[in-house]
């Protein structure tokens, strides 16, 4: 009976997952050993491993692991950091703190494209605000998404500014589930507030920290909609990450099995610092 | 007074200081979408204008942008539903027999990247000729929202003490009856919560709408990213596109606040 039960409940969600899901991840894996340029007419025939080696003397596949790499770091670092030294500054009691919250959300809920839009804006040369900021305050203007060096800058300041506050919030709703008691008597000890957030805040908070930094890697080590939006990948490729050389490769020059190789990469990356966050996560707890 | 006082201020001068930055480029949005072309061009930008609601009744005059709201809100209203339908049962399922190693296999699902499971299916739906259909914008938005209401509904279940369970069903419920009568009501803020977080997801995509769907069914965030293109230097009109269109996810915001963040990560913190 139980079984039975079980099963009715499971059975339609499991179904429709592994068709949406786990059967497109199976074509992706047998499409990335072949070699099949779709705009060809012809299918796909076998390649074997071709795929996988071609991509090791691929100059673009490495420059699009380093921008990837660049950016996650960049993006992820920012994030974690200013998110955690916010949080520790917003953990008290203070009037409007439920606002405060709800403001910090409208970053993480406002629709990528539109905020890349206006931050692409904002970038501009002649007319841009933040140009028109460094100049109040004497600096040169800068060329941002149209120069090489500043493109990822300017790309990781706007997710930081996207998705800083994710971090935020979890950071700052761990924070206020903590115990008081290891705080007081520390203070008895007469440890200084450095010493206390130091070596008893934030060992409390570490597990919420990674936690955040895996949401935020899984997203950061994918992003699209931002770096497409603001700049195609561009100037020529400088800020052409890993999946927007897999949807060109895919749907720029519809070398489907390559691109399909290249999706395959991308997601043992993912999953790689997925399991080595959690590796450290779960050796702190146990 | 005196130095505690001192002490508060600067306290909330610094809040105030650090609120601004998420509030200031909604607000630069807004206000670009509020001005004429030629106060837009002006150097050094105007602070003080006359604002104007012109550029919000073009965008929404000339661009056949109400069909297009029309239809992220059919892909998005169909992916929750469907993933409701699917996924409560699946959850309470999970959660009531702790099979956790299909809720491991969602977090898996989760890391995907949405491009690997982009290919295939644009594969198979231009052969089925089902590109630029609600079908196949709404099947792939369900990659997203089906795993993803499961991660939270299953944590929603595991706190529904048990005997509530057993009571109904000494007095002779069905499993089933149960699950419709008693769990469905007592999860229903649950509910809520992804619904809602579900609908922004799909609202927001961008990579599956883009190849996927055509004139027909182009979402908003597709056909906001196709006016930049040749709109390049109507900052008014794009501003009030990218007003319009990221605003249904900010207010929808306000109805989940309390449980918006916890919901984001529930799935993770398991895994």
């Amino acid at each position: 009976m139980k079984n039975r039960v079980r099963y009715t409940f499971i059975l339609p969600a499991l179904l429709l997952m592994t068709i949406i899901v786990a059967f497109p991840i199976i074509y992706n894996l047998y499409m990335s050993l072949h070699i099949w340029f779709v705009a060809s007419g012809s299918g796909p025939h076998w390649n074997g491993l071709k795929n996988y080696i071609a991509l090791l003397s691929d100059k673009r596949f490495w420059n699009s692991i380093r921008v990837t790499i660049v950016f996650t770091v960049g993006a992820l670092g920012s994030e974690v950091l200013i998110g955690v030294l916010l949080a520790l500054f917003f953990n008290r009691q203070f009037k409007g703190k439920d606002i405060i919250k709800t403001i910090f959300l409208f970053p993480i809920a406002a629709t990528p494209v539109a905020v890349s839009l206006i931050w692409g804006m904002m970038y501009n040369y002649d007319l841009g605000i933040i140009n028109v900021l460094l100049k109040a305050i004497g600096l040169p203007p800068l060329l941002w998404l149209a120069d090489p060096r500043w493109v990822i800058p300017a790309l990781v300041i706007t997710d930081a500014w996207q998705w800083t506050p994710l971090i935020l919030l979890i950071v700052l709703s761990n924070l206020e589930s903590l115990p008081t008691d290891p705080f007081e008597s520390a203070k008895v000890d007469g440890a200084n507030s450095l010493q206390v957030i130091l070596y008893i805040t934030l060992p409390m908070v570490k597990p919420a920290i990674i936690v955040a930094a895996m949401i935020r890697s899984i997203d950061a080590i994918k992003t699209f909609d931002l770096i497409y939006v603001m700049t195609q990948g561009g100037p020529n490729i400088a800020s052409e990450n890993l999946n927007l050389y897999i949807f060109n490769m895919g749907f720029s020059y519809f070398r489907m099995g390559m691109a399909s190789a290249l999706a395959i990469v991308l997601f043992t990356i993912v999953m790689a610092v997925n399991v080595f966050l959690a590796v450290i996560r779960n050796r702190d707890v146990t | 007074m005196g130095k505690s006082y001192i002490k508060t201020s600067l306290f909330y001068i610094g809040i105030a200081a650090i609120t601004i930055l998420p509030l200031i480029v909604f607000l630069w949005m807004f206000l670009t979408g509020l001005k004429t072309q030629m106060e837009n061009l002006a150097i050094p930008p105007k602070i003080i204008f006359s604002p104007t609601l012109q550029n919000f009744k073009s965008v929404f005059a000339q661009n056949d942008f109400l069909k297009y709201l029309f239809n992220s809100f059919i892909v998005a209203v169909f992916a929750v539903a469907i993933s409701l339908l699917f996924g409560l049962p699946a959850a309470y399922a999970i959660a009531r027999f702790k099979m956790h190693k299909i809720g491991l296999t969602l977090l898996i699902a989760r890391m995907i990247p949405f491009i690997s499971y982009l290919i295939p299916w644009f594969i198979i739906f231009r052969k089925l000729r089902l590109v630029d259909t609600y079908i196949a914008l709404i099947t792939t938005h369900l990659i997203i929202t089906l795993p993803f209401i499961i991660w939270i509904m299953v944590n929603f279940f595991e706190n529904v003490p048990l005997s509530l369970e057993e009571a109904a069903r000494i007095d002779g419920c069905s499993y089933f009856q149960v699950f419709i009568r008693i769990l469905i009501p007592v999860v229903r803020n649950g509910i809520f919560t992804s619904s809602v977080l579900g609908f922004i997801f799909s609202w927001n995509q961008f990579l599956f709408s883009l190849i996927l769907s055509g004139n027909r069914t182009m979402t908003v965030p597709v056909a906001v990213f196709k006016f930049i293109s040749y709109e390049e230097i109507n900052w008014g009109g794009l501003a009030a596109a990218a007003t319009t269109i990221t605003l249904p996810p900010l207010i929808l915001t306000l109805f989940i606040q309390k449980h918006m963040i916890k919901g984001l990560t529930s799935g993770a913190v398991k895994g």
